[in-house]
């Protein structure tokens, strides 16, 4: 798995950029088809939330950039998990985090005015409680300079007009929300949580309006991206031989079924040893 | 053919001295975390150039920070080369602190070269006492830049400071290079290999052929093999520049401030360099003139060691206006500027110099550096943090957190040799994408509402059935998996834990990872 996906991060760096540079900033191929030409426009805000895995969504729409050669900044989000962002594929070497003083709210938007423009991804906490005008000169300073600022809403979502996608109280030209999440794995007291199928929808404004889903595993078994079947398609895709990915997962299914048939086997209060 | 005869003055520590600290205060001037520069006093304490600011402020806690600023040193060394305008009227910078001119005229007028380094360093040391470092200049005159500016720095840092002056005569270059080592090539990793090699000195390096030097090193080893030699970098150029390069502007209304002459140079070097680009090009020296509409003309000759790109050649633009017009009252120009012409100087094929094989990277790292340094100013030095591999069992413990302070961001950092390592008993991948960072205390209960409790032997008393963070009912367990015990340094006292963790899905759909310590349970991550 890994060899071909450095290869192709290795072609699409070789590749001529003047086009693509310009455009937009790359994300991984498991959400390409939810955003127009594959690519997040470089000035645009790009809202993450949903109930359940917006933080996990975040860092997948990081990975692709930072792979890229950009520079990703985290901000206000202390609790980030990096184990997590480094299993996901962002490149450690090009992240920093910047932990805001939560006393002192007059200097979030310097901080964030001095990172936008100078990193391409600026992953913000879309709860912070910044004034409306901030907000603006913010969104219109990344217009500016090319960056793409990331407020990420984790945990339920207030105030969510559909003509206008929120986030916290930005105005996104794309907002990307996990619904319908589904962990795999875990049973009555064995097993372990594996991978998580979620449905992604991504709307927002001009060529963006139209809402566009995909089911992903976010994370999948190795705590990175992949494109989910959709529900019903599963039980008729579980062919051997498919992606590696699951390939994997098969064994891992298997091994997990031979535990338990075992399990079953040993009498109960029976004393393993 | 030996090079042209040369005088270089080094003024040592500049950036200290333009950050107008005292010889005898420890000071020192730091850019991206490094130490650029550090006053006689703070390298009395252990203090030194390329350390970190943290191991500067840990051998000398009462040491004064400045940051480094270019535009600074260039301003406050427009007055030392103001000085020197007496003796000539073409000086040559490269850096600020140092100068350049050729002697020979100079040196004929003034009874020799001896008589002209003498004359040169009274002169620069006058301006120096100014800002009370006196006698720390040093000035060289030998055949060529390259040993030239080293017997500058030889004289300003030798033990006879009382002259601060160093002639080689004409035609002993190579055997002054001879005994230096290959340090002095400022090439680190040229003279990494040559060391290893057993090439410790210039003149040993400098014994080799010039044919196996290129076929081993290239188109750099030959220009480092010259220099040793104590030729000059590059075979003298046959033909002056073409004219077609120089590029001039008419400024009406005459410009008063620097930025809107700044802003006009902008557009002619972007304009220079399409015309070098066009004609494949590059250029090391560009002359810079103005001419103020009283007829006042300044000049100076930029030089740099790479090529010089559009955006430096603006900034030198810059940086000649500011000291010019800001500079001392005597020198003022009376009038706006009205011309601006920048003329390549040194021009040579554009090959060799490639920096950053990968486009813009490294130009992004230098953006973001810049971007988060400034975050640090905004909200202190701790403020900004970078990830950092180090391995465990735990969440919180694979990846570190490390003040952006104390590593070069964006230099490759290698991890540790623990992060690689099994480390059994970790929880398994996929990660939580939250972490909180400090264990919130929640309670596991079973059916009944009882606690779960975890014996020594790793047995729980009942299935968890309900989570409960700070007294309110968080979520029913759906599925859980555990307890997997983790004993931890066992052989400290102080740092050993011994925790059994457990993994819970909830009936909304949510994950966490809750462990228990001592008999209490802790919310350790959340999988979202």
């Amino acid at each position: 798995m890994a060899v071909p996906t450095e290869l192709r991060a290795l072609a699409d760096r070789v590749a001529p950029v003047a086009l693509a540079r310009d455009r937009g900033l790359p994300v991984v191929e498991a959400l390409q088809p939810l955003v127009p030409d594959a690519v997040l426009t470089r000035g645009s805000v790009v809202g993450v939330t949903g109930g359940l895995g917006a933080t996990s969504l975040a860092l997948a729409l990081a990975v692709g950039a930072s792979r890229a050669g950009s520079w990703t900044v985290v901000v206000g989000l202390p609790e980030l998990g990096l184990a997590a962002a480094a299993e996901m594929g962002v490149v450690l070497d090009r992240l920093a985090l910047v932990a805001l003083p939560p006393h002192d709210p007059a200097t979030w938007a310097p901080v964030l005015a001095a990172l936008v423009g100078a990193v391409d991804m600026v992953v913000v906490d879309g709860r912070l409680r910044l004034r409306v005008g901030e907000i603006r000169r913010l969104a219109a300073r990344a217009r500016e300079r090319g960056s793409v600022l990331v407020p990420v809403v984790p945990g339920p979502d207030v105030a969510r007009s559909p003509q206008h996608p929120t986030v916290g109280e930005w105005t996104t030209d794309l907002t990307f929300s996990a619904t319908d999440a589904r962990w795999e794995g875990l049973a009555d007291g064995h097993g372990y949580l594996r991978r998580r199928r979620v449905t992604v929808v991504a709307e927002g404004r001009g060529r963006a309006a139209r809402a566009r889903r995909a089911d992903l595993w976010l994370p999948t078994a190795g705590g990175g991206v992949a494109p989910a079947a959709p529900a019903s398609a599963v039980a008729a895709a579980a062919v051997p031989g498919g992606r590696g990915e699951r390939d994997t997962d098969d064994v891992l299914e298997a091994a997990v079924a031979r535990t338990e048939r075992f399990l079953r086997s040993v009498p109960a209060g029976a004393q393993v040893s | 053919m030996t090079a042209v005869r040369t005088l270089v003055l080094w003024c040592p520590h500049w950036p200290v001295v333009a950050a107008g600290a005292a010889p005898t205060e420890p000071a020192v001037v730091v850019w991206a975390n490094r130490v650029v520069a550090a006053t006689p006093a703070a390298r009395a304490e252990g203090v030194g150039a390329g350390q970190r600011r943290r191991e500067a402020q840990g051998r000398c806690p009462a040491v004064v920070v400045h940051e480094h600023d270019e535009a600074r040193d260039v301003r406050a060394f427009a007055a030392v080369a103001a000085a020197l305008e007496r003796y000539t009227p073409r000086i040559e910078l490269s850096r600020a602190g140092t100068a350049a001119f050729p002697t020979r005229g100079p040196s004929r007028y003034f009874g020799g070269d001896t008589a002209l380094a003498a004359a040169v360093w009274a002169t620069v040391d006058d301006v120096m006492e100014e800002w009370g470092w006196a006698g720390t200049a040093g000035v060289g005159v030998a055949d060529g830049p390259f040993p030239a500016a080293l017997a500058a720095q030889a004289a300003a840092s030798g033990m006879e400071a009382a002259s601060g002056m160093e002639v080689v005569e004409p035609g002993g270059s190579p055997s002054f290079l001879a005994p230096l080592p290959v340090g002095t090539l400022d090439r680190p990793d040229l003279a990494d290999v040559l060391v290893r090699l057993g090439l410790r000195t210039l003149g040993a390096f400098g014994a080799l052929d010039a044919a196996d030097v290129v076929a081993r090193f290239g188109a750099d080893g030959r220009t480092a093999h010259r220099l040793a030699r104590g030729l000059d970098e590059r075979p003298p150029a046959t033909s002056p520049p073409p004219r077609h390069l120089v590029v001039a502007a008419d400024l009406d209304p005459p410009a008063e401030r620097v930025d809107v002459a700044a802003f006009v140079a902008k557009g002619l070097a972007d304009e220079l360099h399409a015309r070098l680009d066009a004609d494949g090009l590059s250029c090391r020296r560009v002359v810079v003139t103005v001419e103020t509409e009283q007829g006042e003309v300044h000049e100076r000759v930029w030089r740099h060691e790479g090529a010089l790109g559009p955006g430096a050649v603006a900034d030198r633009v810059r940086w000649q206006l500011d000291g010019w017009l800001n500079g001392p009252t005597a020198r003022r120009p009376t009038g706006g500027v009205v011309r601006l012409v920048i003329s390549p100087d040194e021009v040579t094929a554009a090959t060799g110099r490639q920096l950053g094989f990968w486009g813009g990277e490294s130009e992004a790292t230098e953006r973001a550096r810049r971007g988060l340094a400034r975050v640090q100013g905004l909200l202190g030095p701790d403020a900004v943090t970078v990830p950092e591999p180090r391995g465990g069992r735990g969440p919180a413990d694979q990846v570190g957190r490390v003040p952006a302070a104390a590593v070069d961001v964006g230099e490759p950092r290698s991890a540790p040799v623990g992060a690689a390592a099994p480390w059994p008993g970790r929880v398994p991948a996929p990660a939580p994408a939250v972490v909180p960072t400090a264990p919130a205390p929640v309670e596991v209960r079973d059916v009944e509402g009882r606690v779960v409790t975890v014996d020594g032997r790793g047995a729980m008393s009942a299935p968890p059935a309900d989570i409960v963070l700070a007294g309110r009912d968080v979520g029913a367990v759906q599925a859980w998996a555990g307890p997997w015990p983790a004993e931890e340094r066992w052989w400290d006292p102080e740092a050993r834990r011994r925790r059994a963790r457990l993994q819970l899905q909830l009936t909304d759909g949510r994950a966490v990872l809750v462990f228990v310590e001592g008999g209490r349970w802790w919310l350790e991550a959340v999988y979202d």
